[in-house]
């Protein structure tokens, strides 16, 4: 194939997908995604989503056992809840190739926190490249499970935000058709019981050496050498973040394997330059080891542990450039919200209005916390919505009659569905809405099992939400239009009431999805418009003041009708209906 | 160094403006790198896009002050970014306004006359009522590609590499209408120019 571009993510997937890959199995996740939505597209490849990515990846460990090459991907939050079968993975190794990928998000560009997945290279002892460009995307993905058959390990491939989103040239090969390994029952390998463990851990700690010893002579890292006064170790975005602020005007020790590094490379790179930098966002990991190493280098001491880099920054610390001077006009900043016609705005409305407790979730729903509906209180990580608010509830049980859980659907199946189940187990008092929009919405209509569809959009079981809640043992379990204001609230206050779980599912399909009719736009009869700015409690974006009256965007209304509810004047009809 | 930078909302289609212009400079066959935004920023937030091209390019975001051509789908987003184009370089802005939340909200106000504050900088600036003119094609979700069409002007290159970046990037079934949308851009910034 000719040299084309292509997304980090896409250039993954090619990757896996020319590495003989048979197997892949992932959650989705910002900026982790569309590795998994590519592969779909190719047809030698079983692709998946799992209800999270602990299941995820254990499904992949089952499918190298059995001889076929396999992958999960995932966000570095994604990999916490993927952790466990992650540390004992790296004990029993692999058949065939095994491979996971963690994209971590430097700036928060769509996460709730900024850790490090490095950490979980060296915590969990399992060898970790990251690629720096498309080109090394689809090109590291490929070696990876070269390495992890040749080395009897998991390999993880680390991404970032700005690698995984940004496209760059790529030249794509063919596919390496593999046959499955054959399949051996192999207890003192897969069977973690401590006996075996103890005998699998002295092979994970000898297999390290051999790693390092990989680190040492592979093509994974590379040097260049420039002007050697300054000396810099850098790895995936921060080394071109680098090499766009340095220039020749420093040498590079370019790091593709990032866990285990390289002590003899290292080392001999120091002794060439005279003055020596990491360059690595977040945390000092690679810092931290070359002090081990007893090499003086400069790192944190000079950089932010926050946020991405950019080039002006490590030019201004480095070469003693000035800084440019920040931009000083007051712009209005533009936050996310939720779209016009959004099924979740009519529930936040409601839940506003009645001043509720919310424990929150992560989703679309999570921009429900900002202005005006201003309506969650708490929001932590996926599932964490029912938990907690069983603990807060326990606490304060003069709170339960007025604090609710809102979750999604596919955030209820990835961790809530636990929650309720300690819920109803341990007594608790409490709501949980779901809020079901037919689709995971954030990360961008990804199906989940209540669709009915797979990744592929092949029709499939469609899981009964209500019924489940009922074999959970939850009692009281309703069904209602999150539109339907005034029984919203009547439904809220009863099961408020009531001393036992109960579930509200608010059901309406987000408003993006392809088959949800798109009504006349609504418009508001400036005569009969008192300005009492009722209509704009819900936040809606299409809705602006002009002066005493407000009007409405048509460009931007999908005619939802949420606001004209609000409307004690009647003024808000569909345009054209205006009495005038 | 080529560097262009798309200011947007999310939703606006910069992403698609960024992924034809990168074809562009694929074709011609130089490096190239497109940043792209996915996820939260998607819903109504700021989106900004990079696309760079030369004989390498190293990080897909350009560093402050070197962006040579700032194609804003929207007012304040030109005015939040024309701060980061360097002296003597040009914007090509829409007229459309999007109210963000904390203007709706009241907790502030829209700025007055961007256009002539972004004109009175410096830059060469040319004003697209990109969005008037998708509307005339009965279907706004084309805009970005009508202010890119004026932006292409500025760009370079001949119409054809223009044309096989639209087929490129664009979905077959949509082709027809971008490249309308295209060439009345490109007729709107000859008008002006
Ligand atoms: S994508 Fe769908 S669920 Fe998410 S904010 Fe928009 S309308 Fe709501
Ligand atoms: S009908 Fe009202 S609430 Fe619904 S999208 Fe239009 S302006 Fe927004």
């Amino acid at each position: 194939m000719a040299e084309t571009m292509m997304l980090g993510n896409q250039a993954v997937a090619r990757g896996l997908w020319e590495a003989g890959c048979r197997f892949v199995s992932s959650y989705p996740g910002t900026p982790s995604t569309e590795i998994t939505e590519y592969v779909s597209e190719y047809p030698e490849v079983y692709a998946e989503w799992a209800p999270n990515e602990k299941v995820a990846v254990e499904a992949a460990v089952g499918a190298s056992v059995a001889g076929a090459r396999a992958f999960s991907g995932m966000k570095h939050v994604g990999l916490n809840v993927a952790a466990d079968p992650i540390f004992t993975a790296a004990y029993t190794g692999v058949s065939a190739g095994l491979v996971v990928a963690v994209a971590d998000d430097q700036g928060m560009h769509s996460s709730q926190n900024e850790q490090d997945s490095r950490h979980y290279a060296r915590a969990a002892k399992l060898p970790m490249l990251e690629p720096s460009d498309s080109a090394e995307c689809l090109d590291f993905a490929r070696r990876a499970f070269d390495l992890s058959e040749a080395h009897d390990t998991p390999v993880l491939l680390r991404l970032s935000t700005r690698v995984s989103h940004s496209q760059s040239r790529v030249t794509p090969s063919e596919r390496q058709e593999r046959e499955r390994r054959p399949y051996q029952k192999d207890a003192g390998k897969y069977v973690m019981v401590p006996a075996a463990a103890r005998v699998r851990h002295a092979a994970v700690e000898t297999r390290l050496t051999a790693l390092t010893e990989v680190a040492e002579t592979s093509a994974f890292n590379t040097v260049e050498r420039h002007d050697k006064r300054i000396g810099v170790v850098a790895a995936g975005i921060a080394y071109q973040t680098a090499r766009e602020a340095l220039g020749e005007k420093a040498s590079y020790f370019k790091l593709g394997m990032i866990w285990p590094l390289p002590e003899a490379s290292l080392r001999a790179f120091a002794a060439e330059v005279d003055t020596l930098f990491v360059i690595e966002e977040l945390d000092d990991f690679i810092e931290t080891h070359c002090r081990k190493l007893g090499l003086a280098v400069q790192g944190k001491a000079l950089f932010s542990p926050l946020g991405e880099y950019t080039a002006e920054q490590v030019r201004a610390v480095i070469l003693g450039t000035e800084a440019p001077a920040q931009t000083p006009a007051a712009i209005p900043g533009r936050p996310p919200v939720l779209c016009p016609g959004c099924p979740h705005r009519g529930l936040f409305h409601v839940l506003h209005k009645m001043k509720l407790t919310v424990t929150g979730d992560i989703g679309c729903y999570t921009l429900g916390a900002s202005p005006p509906l201003s309506a969650i209180d708490l929001c932590i990580c996926m599932g964490a919505s029912v938990s907690s608010l069983h603990g807060f509830v326990q606490v304060r049980p003069e709170m339960a009659g007025q604090t609710v859980a809102v979750i999604g659907d596919s955030t209820f199946f990835h961790s809530g569905i636990t929650g309720l189940i300690n819920m109803v187990y341990n007594k608790s008092h409490g709501t949980v809405l779901i809020l079901d929009n037919a689709i995971t919405g954030m990360t961008g209509h990804q199906q989940n099992p209540a669709t009915g569809l797979t990744l592929q959009g092949v029709p499939t079981h469609k899981l009964d939400i209500e019924a489940l809640c009922r074999a959970v043992g939850v009692g009281r379990v309703r069904v209602l239009d999150p539109h339907d204001l005034a029984e919203m609230e009547a439904a809220l206050r009863e099961e408020l009431a009531a001393p036992e779980p109960s579930v509200i599912v608010a059901r309406r399909p987000c408003v993006l999805l392809p088959y949800v009719k798109r009504e006349t736009p609504l418009a508001i009869d400036g005569p009969n418009c008192r300005g009492c700015r009722a209509c704009m409690n819900i936040g809606c974006p299409a809705i602006r003041t002009d002066g005493r009256v407000m009007t409405i965007d048509r460009s931007l209304c999908v005619g939802c009708g949420l606001c004209a509810r609000l409307c004690r004047f009647g003024a808000i009809h569909p345009e054209g209906e205006q009495k005038a | 160094m080529k560097n262009l930078l798309i200011a947007g909302v999310g939703g606006q289609g910069s992403l698609l403006a960024s992924r034809i212009l990168g074809a562009v400079y694929l074709s011609v066959g130089m490096d190239v790198k497109v940043s792209e935004v996915h996820g939260m920023s998607q819903r109504g937030g700021s989106v900004i896009t990079y696309v760079r091209a030369g004989d390498k390019v190293a990080s897909p975001l350009i560093p402050e002050g070197e962006t040579e051509l700032l194609i804003a789908l929207e007012q304040l987003e030109a005015l939040r970014w024309m701060s980061h184009v360097r002296p003597g370089g040009a914007v090509v802005m829409s007229t459309q306004i999007i109210l963000p939340m904390p203007v709706i909200t009241g907790q502030t106000a829209y700025p007055e006359n961007i256009a002539d504050a972004v004109c009175g900088c410096g830059l060469q600036t040319y004003v697209v009522q990109a969005h008037d003119i998708a509307v005339g094609l009965s279907d706004t979700r084309v805009s970005n590609v009508v202010l890119l069409g004026a932006a292409s002007r500025l760009v370079g290159f001949a119409p054809e590499v223009w044309d096989d970046a639209l087929r490129v990037a664009v979905k077959p079934r949509f082709l027809e209408i971008n490249r309308q949308a295209f060439a009345l851009g490109r007729a709107a910034l000859e008008a002006e120019g």
